[in-house]
């Protein structure tokens, strides 16, 4: 592999990248990826190949795909490897999924429905996990129009003026919409990041206590002293009760006077409005594979479409000197000093409010007491690790 | 006749390439597929790259003559989220989707006849009174509620059959059936009662107003009144002639049956074209969802243009005309 200069975050940003055999895809003709325009299978789409714990056994897709332990895997001895199968069962709907571990059928439940955390809990047959996802829930707020599209002030932006951004951060109540909306499945938090990634800091993760009064006074000092007019997109498909998430926020913003319209609809449609930057104020979410506030950088902060960055920024923002220093963080080698630009990089993005975080998502696991299946922050959870219960 | 038969022919045609031009103008509006494809962290780059190499970047009357003439010669496509031929994925999933549409219909049209009848003949007994009473909750409950109670009282509380999926199957030539072991009729039974149970109160509401309605008429208290046998007169006359509408409606009601079995699919996790469909739908694979709205409409048009057919083949009238 080359890279264009030095890398710091170099492994990090292979995790999602994942190693064929060079002789095995020359063999089967798989050396590229499959050709979506050109009609015809990939080698690869339904053969494995690989040095994982596990090998495909069989796959029939949306209904049973089991995995069996790969006798010649390199780790044998460095981890537990107490189960030697797996049967991956998708089960669309929640209620049915949750039938299926209650009577038995299956063992582990990855996909916990939010309502029924709290009954599962108390339920003694069952074996309860919880755990911080890699995933934060953010609003975005378009900054860079001259007037909004969907909105009712004309001929001036008001999510330009920093006074309305801050009274809408402080009209935010994000513990109320962890008890009510989350059930308790949230980290309210005030920073697009959680807290194992690096360039995440206490300081920046701390949020306002709700003011009305503050927020009313802010709103009025920028000339709005009616409040406005404002529609939310969200996505009701993608996650965790995004569009109750959405209806709280509308509710927030009402008691200041800012009238939003919550439109609600599948991700598929919600993210091609992100990618074209078709929305003035958006609820979305983003996860961090790297482990790194660069992927952040690159995909949120930057200026949107230049250099290949900024792709999912729908915000509008575009700061010169951000920009050079988010692409700085690609090939600098010093750490201190890479650590001292994130910072930097935060300070401005905290202060800039473009975004207005909500919370971090809480992942639970819900299994038979047999098993003890660690939460993996990526929801991909790791069977090597896993560990059966003897009694 | 032949002159009829074109007619509807052409007609049905027309219909096909309606529905074909609708849903394609749709397609527009369910997402963009590069999200599915390239995932969330792609470049714009790369996703107009790859949107004009899927031709969506071309006018819509061009992306739908060459839709057609690529369906015309037989090919569906390679759907975006599984990477496969939709022809094969389809033919893969439609056995279950059948299979699950044939045993409600069974059982819809067998109770439905029975409890119709019954509760014709008895019909101030205090059972009929209470079939009536809880077909009205088999009208009134949507079918997920239907499923998911059932799912919770013999899957959770009970334990006597599996809450998803379909069991174990066997592979018979191209045919994958569930109906050849024990494990498949005890994963079909709770799915095919969710889905046939609306049609079984419909069908059985029929049956007995249009029972009622024959035991009323005259030829049937003429044969009583020259002695003829109760049984005689409900099974051999009434019953034939309550048939008639009967059979129409079962017939329409199986197209409805394979296409509106996405709910019931959904809820049971049964892996037929239905859950195919909305799977599909959830990753914008527009290949898959013309392919599955196609075969619907196909479905229901055939259906269609047989029931107008025996019509003329049953009444004589329309042959004339």
């Amino acid at each position: 592999m080359k890279t264009k200069g030095p890398n710091l975050i170099f492994p990090n940003n292979l995790t999602n990248l994942f190693i064929m055999s060079e002789a095995w895809s020359k063999a089967n003709k798989a050396e590229t990826s499959q050709d979506v325009a050109n009609k015809t299978e990939n080698f690869a789409t339904r053969n494995v190949n690989g040095t994982g714990p596990y090998t495909l056994a069989s796959r029939e897709v949306d209904t049973r795909t089991v995995l069996k332990q790969f006798p010649q895997y390199w780790g044998r001895g460095q981890f537990p490897l107490e189960v030697t199968e797996l049967v991956y069962l998708p089960i669309k709907s929640p209620a049915t999924r949750v039938a299926a571990l209650l009577s038995g059928e299956v063992d582990f439940l990855q996909d916990l429905p939010a309502q029924d955390v709290a009954r599962l809990k108390a339920d003694n047959r069952l074996h309860i996990t919880e755990g911080p996802e890699n995933r934060s829930i953010f609003l975005g707020l378009n900054v860079g129009a001259k007037e909004l599209k969907y909105g009712d002030v004309k001929g001036k932006n008001p999510l330009a003026d920093p006074k309305v951004r801050e009274a809408m951060n402080l009209a935010i109540d994000r513990d109320a919409i962890k008890t009510a909306v989350m059930r308790g499945q949230s980290i309210p938090s005030g920073i697009i990041a959680p807290r194992f990634v690096n360039g995440y800091e206490k300081a920046f993760a701390a949020y306002p206590k709700p003011n009305v009064a503050q927020a009313k006074k802010l709103l009025a000092d920028a000339g709005y002293p009616n409040g406005f007019g404002l529609t939310l997109h969200t996505p009701n498909d993608r996650y965790v009760n995004d569009e109750a998430i959405s209806t709280a926020i509308s509710g927030f913003l009402g008691r200041i006077g800012i009238k939003t319209t919550v439109v609600a609809r599948p991700i598929a449609l919600h993210s091609t409005a992100i990618n074209q930057a078709d929305t003035d104020f958006y609820l979305f979410g983003w996860g961090v594979p790297t482990y790194d506030s660069a992927y952040i950088f690159d995909y949120l902060v930057h200026t949107r479409g230049k250099d290949g960055r900024g792709p999912t920024n729908a915000t509008g923002y575009s700061n010169p000197d951000i920009d050079a220093k988010i692409v700085s963080l690609a090939s600098e080698s010093d750490k201190a000093k890479r650590d001292a630009t994130i910072k930097a990089i935060w300070q401005t993005v905290q202060q800039e409010r473009f975004y207005i975080p909500l919370h971090d998502q809480v992942l639970t696991y819900a299994s038979t007491p047999k098993f003890d299946i660690p939460v993996s922050p990526e929801n991909t959870p790791f069977f090597k690790f896993v560990k059966v219960v003897k009694k | 006749m032949l002159v009829h038969l074109l007619r509807r022919l052409g007609q049905s045609v027309l219909v096909l390439l309606a529905v074909s031009f609708i849903s394609f103008l749709v397609f527009r509006h369910i997402g963009d597929p590069t999200i599915s494809l390239l995932g969330e962290d792609a470049t714009i780059a790369d996703r107009t790259a790859l949107i004009s190499q899927l031709g969506f970047d071309r006018p819509v009357p061009e992306q739908y003559v060459r839709y057609l003439g690529n369906v015309l010669q037989g090919d569906l496509g390679v759907s975006y989220r599984l990477k496969r031929p939709v022809a094969e994925l389809i033919a893969e999933r439609l056995p279950a989707t059948l299979e699950l549409a044939l045993v409600a219909a069974v059982f819809a049209v067998t109770g439905g006849v029975a409890l119709g009848v019954y509760t014709a003949i008895r019909r101030d007994s205090a059972v009929s009174r209470a079939i009536m009473t809880v077909s009205l909750v088999g009208v009134s409950l949507p079918t997920f509620l239907i499923g998911i109670g059932l799912i919770y009282l013999f899957a959770v509380e009970l334990r006597w059959l599996p809450s998803f999926g379909r069991g174990e199957t066997v592979q018979l030539g191209a045919w994958n059936t569930g109906l050849l072991t024990a494990s498949g009729w005890a994963s079909l039974i709770l799915p095919a009662l969710t889905l046939g149970l609306y049609k079984l109160t419909l069908i059985m509401r029929l049956v007995r107003a249009e029972m009622l309605e024959v035991l009323r008429s005259d030829y049937i208290r003429f044969g009583r009144a020259r002695g003829l046998r109760e049984r005689d007169l409900h099974y051999g006359h009434a019953l034939r002639n309550t048939l008639i509408p009967v059979i129409t409606i079962t017939g329409l009601q199986i197209g409805s049956l394979i296409a509106f079995a996405i709910v019931t699919e959904t809820v049971f996790q049964w892996p037929g074209v239905g859950l195919l469909f909305i799977s599909s739908i959830q990753g914008v694979d527009v290949p898959v969802v013309a392919a599955y709205l196609m075969l619907i409409a196909l479905l229901y048009v055939t259906i269609n243009l047989v029931v107008d057919l025996l019509y003329v083949l049953v009444d004589p009238r329309l042959r004339k005309s």
